[in-house]
């Protein structure tokens, strides 16, 4: 496997794999969550929540990632209590990238969510509660299985996004190979060398590869999960 | 009194204000679409919350504006059949019929399981999911999951509106075995004369937001001023017992101590039956006729007439055998002198009574 990528490709590769799922894990019970409220609650500030989480889709991913490392780069307020406090920083690390991935994924992912939730009919969730359950109850029961096709939807988008995310990241935590140099920073810096669309070809087919994988593992696991539904 | 009803709500250009209580058996709500009748199952339900009111299941109280009271949907104990069944769809037959017993392990009695699935005969539908499920079937795992969730009461909003009369008249038995051998208070919503004359012991007559008739089945259907005016599907109940089957396909009845002939039914010898006499059936008669080929004759006295906007008047004829309605002309009344208090007998043919209004009577309500 390693024979023909060589060990730096190898570990730019590795490192985008690693940021994307660590991005994609760690934000998806929050994108359920504000995909819930978003769906289904009526609350003050609703639309400026909305906009904030739609907010990476639309600035220029450069202007995303200064924005990080405003707030947790060393000297941001958050990144210098999170320092301090919990000793994680984000920084020049593949924290940061995982971050800066997580955010720009975000949206993505809360829309799909959001979607799927919206397509629940809220009559099945009374009627779970006329049986007993209580809300908690109801949405782990009811409205969680139904929407699992979207949640897979929603978090593969987001993690073809984490894999593909430029901008936002070479701003928030730079290039630096082997610590924060993922697939597309590093065909970035290949392409800048000359002789390098060698080494740049070979991650793009890695990527082309990892890309079509998502894709297809999406498609399957929606269907099984409609099948069922289905009755079929 | 085990349920006990006592709400006002405001809606734009609707209000409703509704006090009632539902004795054991089949309570039906009765009235035409947006008379409130789903509002009120709504707020029993506590899906709706509803501007002032108490409610009470059982003597425990689920809602009371005045104390501020409000109860939780999930701690009612309250078993619903909706209109489109509502069954999880990512879940087996199986699963859903146990989903109520989840969050209720102390109520309920695992020996139910079978004897409510051989009740509504789904044994053969417990592995399969909702989606693979006919109209009727779904309905009747609807009723076993409400059930199931062993409730205080049992909520059925329209539980057949959705289905064709095929499907209706298979799910019609169940509800009726439901009323005669389960134990468990039903408040029934419809705005079909038939299903309410078949299954309800006691009827709430509801209209634009307001009671305007409860009390037995017999009374309430008998009472021409209940029925929406010019309805055509008008009728009265009566209670009656087979008292022999005939060799030419006729079975005998009797109720009040009076004859009645129908074609054959099922039903032994000695059984109660209801059966629903549609008002547009009936023929009235001044004096007693001769020589007609209808087989029932039933003397009686007029003890209500109501013109309705069009040409029709509906006439409450209080017989032996129980109070019959009469749609006729109003042309008719007029001629015939038709007025309260008048004597006159209704001709009922033998074969105008359809199959789907003859429903088992339950013997502990029967009227005497």
């Amino acid at each position: 496997m390693t024979d023909w990528l060589t060990p730096e490709e190898w570990r730019a590769v590795a490192l985008s794999l690693r940021v994307a799922t660590v991005a994609v894990a760690a934000s998806l019970p929050l994108g359920i969550a504000i995909a819930f409220l978003l769906a289904r609650r009526e609350f003050w500030g609703k639309q400026v929540l909305n906009g904030i989480v739609h907010l990476p889709l639309i600035l220029p991913p450069v202007v995303t990632g200064y924005l990080l490392l405003l707030t947790f780069g060393r000297k941001g307020y958050l990144g210098q209590f999170l320092d301090e406090w919990f000793g994680i920083v984000f920084a020049f690390r593949w924290t940061g990238a995982a971050l800066a991935a997580a955010v720009m994924g975000f949206p993505l992912m809360v829309r799909t969510i959001r979607l799927a939730i919206e397509a629940v009919d809220p009559k099945l969730e009374q009627a779970a509660g006329t049986l007993g359950a209580s809300r908690p109850w109801v949405f782990l029961t009811v409205t969680l299985p139904l929407i699992l096709p979207g949640v897979l939807a929603g978090a593969i988008l987001a993690f073809a996004k984490a894999m593909g995310e430029f901008g936002a990241t070479i701003t928030f935590v730079s290039n630096i190979p082997g610590q924060t140099q993922t697939l597309p920073t590093a065909i970035y810096s290949f392409l800048q060398v000359p002789g390098g669309e060698a080494q740049a070809g070979r991650l793009v087919l890695v990527a082309l590869a990892v890309a079509m994988a998502a894709l297809l593992l999406s498609e399957w696991a929606g269907r099984r999960v409609a099948r069922r539904i289905s009755g079929a | 009194m085990t349920l006990s009803v006592a709400i006002r709500h405001r809606f734009p250009g609707f209000s409703l204000d509704a006090t009632f209580d539902a004795p054991d058996g089949v309570t039906a709500l009765f009235g035409r679409s947006g008379s409130g009748k789903t509002c009120i199952v709504n707020a029993v339900a506590g899906l709706l919350l509803p501007g002032e009111g108490r409610i009470s299941v059982d003597g425990r109280c689920l809602l009371d504006t005045g104390r501020g009271v409000f109860v939780a949907p999930h701690r009612r104990r309250i078993g619903c059949i909706f209109q489109e069944g509502r069954l999880f769809p990512h879940l087996t037959v199986r699963q859903n019929l146990r989903y109520g017993a989840w969050f209720a392990p102390r109520a309920t009695r695992p020996e139910d399981f079978g004897r409510i699935v051989d009740l509504l005969g789904i044994g053969h539908l417990l592995d399969r999911r909702p989606g693979a499920l006919s109209g009727g079937e779904k309905q009747r795992v609807a009723i076993g999951r409400a059930l199931l969730a062993r409730p205080k009461l049992i909520l059925a909003d329209e539980p057949l509106a959705a289905l064709d009369e095929e499907r209706k008249a298979e799910i019609l038995p169940y509800f009726e075995r439901l009323r005669d051998e389960v134990a468990v208070p039903i408040l029934y919503v419809s705005h079909a004369v038939s299903e309410v004359a078949r299954l309800a012991t006691t009827v709430v007559a509801l209209d634009a937001g307001r009671v305007v008739g409860q009390g037995p089945v017999a009374e309430v259907l008998g009472d021409p001023s209940v029925l929406p005016s010019g309805t055509r599907d008008a009728g009265a109940v009566l209670i009656a017992t087979i008292a022999a089957h005939h060799a030419d396909g006729l079975t005998e009845l009797r109720a009040g101590g009076q004859p009645l002939f129908l074609p054959h039914l099922s039903q032994a010898v000695g059984s109660t039956i209801r059966v629903r006499i549609a008002a547009h059936e009936v023929i009235l008669s001044r004096t007693r006729p001769e020589g007609l080929s209808a087989l029932n004759i039933l003397a009686g006295t007029v003890g209500e007439v109501r013109a309705g906007g069009g040409p029709g008047a509906i006439v409450a004829l209080d017989t032996a055998a129980g109070r019959v309605l009469a749609r006729i002309t109003r042309r008719s009344a007029f001629a015939l002198g038709i007025e309260k208090g008048v004597t006159a007998h209704a001709v009922i043919k033998s074969v105008s009574v359809a199959p789907g209004d003859i429903g088992t009577g339950r013997p502990g309500v029967t009227e005497a």
